[in-house]
């Protein structure tokens, strides 16, 4: 009961901050100089004026504003101005599975490793392996994913073919685009999750795991582990959004037709409501997400309720 | 009567950047069967060190055995393997930790942690862990033990949780509980509670209990013999009454002289001074730049140990025949 109290009052929030959003981008996206068919020469005035009453860009900004926030409300995103016969549905519809995969494959990859990687160097404090692994760590967190990526293509695909240039159609082509994402993210887990696990290390309730004649793999993983995972947990929310947008660049990079590729050309394009489309449903997604992370949260450390009222 | 433990002279060293600590310097303890023993001395005498070695929880590096023996049940815990060493840690010798606050993990349920010490050691199933578990929490005084096992540490107060803390040191009925300052974070009407536990516990258990503590209170009510600890040595180990009637080293005595009396008002009476440094302890007694009634030879010469009577020993130079004048004098002061 609380806890459905507790969602609600989240979705509210939820929808409200997406009505901020809504509000921003449109604003931004109005002020911005230019228009879809401003550089459409060969077209005379008539044709664009036609064409703009056809999207209703004649009208004046307030009441294309109000017009959005309706079609909004029944999750109509309105049609590509730049593509012809083609709804921003749809293309969400196309793109977003693939920039999902992306995106969730490079989460799921940059969690384990990385937490991986933080065990190893805080069970093995101040050892080579210790040594080698932050050494990575900082290098991962050094060098932009976009970098990596060229660097990736060129060496690992290009001269060594070890690996497809571009593209997103088997798992091998999966490789270099998710190691370019992932490492940053990676690095940051691997880093974090080596100083709290030393922290928790020397914390009383591990001795006294100790003390029980529990094992070195029940010590690290039942007792330790679970506590040191909190701040990880808790930055998950930025590193999702860090991951987000690194998918609109390392898409281009790798010529992968996710949403990506939709969102960078309709701005480019003035694309407008592609351009709404694609940043509300992102903001969604995002909001969506965050949600998720206050929950595993909740689930991982007992002491944090969501709620305020109620329980213990 | 049985000795359950026995050391001898042990020595545990900790390398640090700057020098080489040396926190234990030749303890010699024994431990009878059923008894109480309590080890008392002020911060840093190393009479944790003491205990964890007994355990083997020193973390390792930097700290070090370097030398000696303890002996339990005929076997060397100075030289078994890690994985007999696990074994033995909760099962045989268990440990009570100083705050209940830390200790129990704050993501587990009380249950998990009460009742996995006993599935990792013994063949039980999860039922008759649970049983044995609510048993425990019963022995130690918890209401509810049912709903209690579902809960996490947070929702249970100071005391609760270091009578928690108890049901899991004692729910693989050790042979010898360490228990490393128990009452020291607690409320005084709550450490009553927990002494009195004790006693019942090993009324009803006949555990052999090692009480580390710095609160002489705490060792009347529930020691059998006391060992006094400075700077890395006993000092002097006696019975009770041995001590408390008949202190012979002038630490003890200042020690006893310092506890604050309800008839006495107003002052306190501390030792003057503070412990020698332990990267590189003095040659002779450590307790010779406070000590009032020191002599030249004590500075020099660390004080052999002389025999009171068959339970009551100390390393003093004042015991010594050619000193006994001066005790003497004290005493009619």
């Amino acid at each position: 009961m609380d806890m459905l109290r507790y969602m609600l009052r989240r979705l509210l929030i939820a929808l409200v901050t997406l009505w901020i959003i809504v509000t921003i981008t449109f604003i931004l996206m109005v002020t911005v100089p230019g228009s879809p068919f401003s550089d459409e020469r060969s077209s005379n005035e008539a044709v664009q004026a036609n064409l703009e009453a056809h999207y209703n860009l004649d009208d004046p900004y307030y009441m294309q504003y109000l017009l959005y926030l309706k079609n909004i409300s029944m999750l109509d995103l309105g049609p590509s101005i730049k593509q012809p016969n083609q709804t921003v549905n749809d293309l969400l519809g196309r793109g977003f599975p693939i920039s999902f995969e992306l995106g969730m494959i490079t989460i799921i990859f940059a969690v384990v490793s990385g937490v991986v990687l933080g065990i190893i160097s805080a069970l093995r404090h101040n050892g080579v392996l210790d040594y080698l692994s932050m050494g990575f760590a900082v290098l991962g967190i050094s060098i932009p994913n976009f970098i990596l990526a060229t660097l990736f293509i060129q060496k690992l695909a290009a001269d060594w073919e070890f690996f497809p240039v571009a593209t997103w159609s088997s798992p091998m082509h999966m490789v270099l685009p998710v190691a370019a994402l992932a490492t940053g993210p990676m690095a940051i887990i691997a880093r974090l999750t080596r100083s709290t696990m030393l922290e928790v290390l020397t914390q009383d309730y591990i001795k006294m795991a100790r003390a029980k004649g529990l094992s070195p793999w029940k010590i690290t993983f039942k007792h330790a582990l679970r506590n040191a995972l909190m701040p990880v947990v808790t930055i998950m929310g930025t590193l999702l959004a860090g991951i987000l947008t690194g998918t609109f660049v390392i898409e281009q990079i790798f010529a992968i037709p996710g949403m990506g590729k939709y969102f960078v050309e309709s701005i480019n394009q003035r694309d407008y409501p592609v351009i709404m489309g694609t940043t509300v449903f992102y903001s969604t997604f995002l909001i969506f997400m965050l949600l998720l992370v206050d929950i595993v949260y909740g689930i991982i450390d007992p002491r944090i309720k969501l709620h305020k009222k109620g329980g213990e | 009567m049985e000795k359950i433990l026995d050391i001898k002279d042990l020595h545990v060293t900790f390398t640090t950047y700057g020098g080489t600590v040396q926190a234990v310097r030749g303890v010699d303890l024994y431990l009878n069967k059923g008894e109480t023993l309590a080890i008392v001395g002020e911060s840093g005498c190393g009479k944790s060190v003491t205990s964890n070695a007994i355990m083997r929880l020193i973390p390792s590096p930097p700290g070090k055995i370097s030398n000696g023996t303890i002996h339990f049940k005929g076997q060397d815990l100075t030289k078994v393997s890690e994985k007999k060493m696990r074994s033995i840690r909760g099962v045989d010798i268990s440990m009570i930790f100083q705050d209940p606050m830390t200790a129990l993990n704050p993501t587990l349920t009380i249950g998990t942690q009460l009742m996995e010490g006993l599935r990792q050691h013994k063949d039980v199933s999860v039922k008759e862990a649970k049983q044995k578990a609510i048993e425990m929490m019963n022995l130690v005084g918890i209401p509810n033990p049912e709903e209690r096992l579902k809960q996490y540490p947070h929702q249970f107060s100071g005391g609760m949780r270091q009578r928690i803390v108890i049901a899991i040191a004692l729910i693989c009925e050790p042979e010898l509980l360490i228990a490393d300052e128990p009452t020291t974070a607690l409320d005084v009407t709550i450490q009553a509670q927990i002494l009195e536990l004790f006693a019942k516990i090993q009324e009803e258990t006949g555990v052999s209990i090692i009480l580390i503590t710095h609160d002489l209170g705490v060792v009347a009510k529930i020691a059998d013999r006391i060992a006094v600890m400075y700077a890395g040595k006993i000092i002097e180990t006696g019975t009770k009454r041995d001590i408390f009637y008949r202190p012979q080293h002038p630490y003890t005595k200042g020690l006893l002289h310092s506890v604050p009396r309800l008839d006495e008002k107003g002052k306190l009476h501390p030792i003057d001074g503070t412990p020698p440094d332990l990267f590189s302890p003095p040659q002779g007694c450590p307790f010779a730049a406070r000590c009032p009634l020191a002599m030249e030879v004590c500075d020099k010469v660390y004080p052999i140990k002389s025999e009171r009577s068959d339970t009551h020993q100390v390393n003093c130079w004042l015991q010594d025949e050619r000193a006994k004048h001066l005790l003497a004098e004290t005493a009619s002061k």
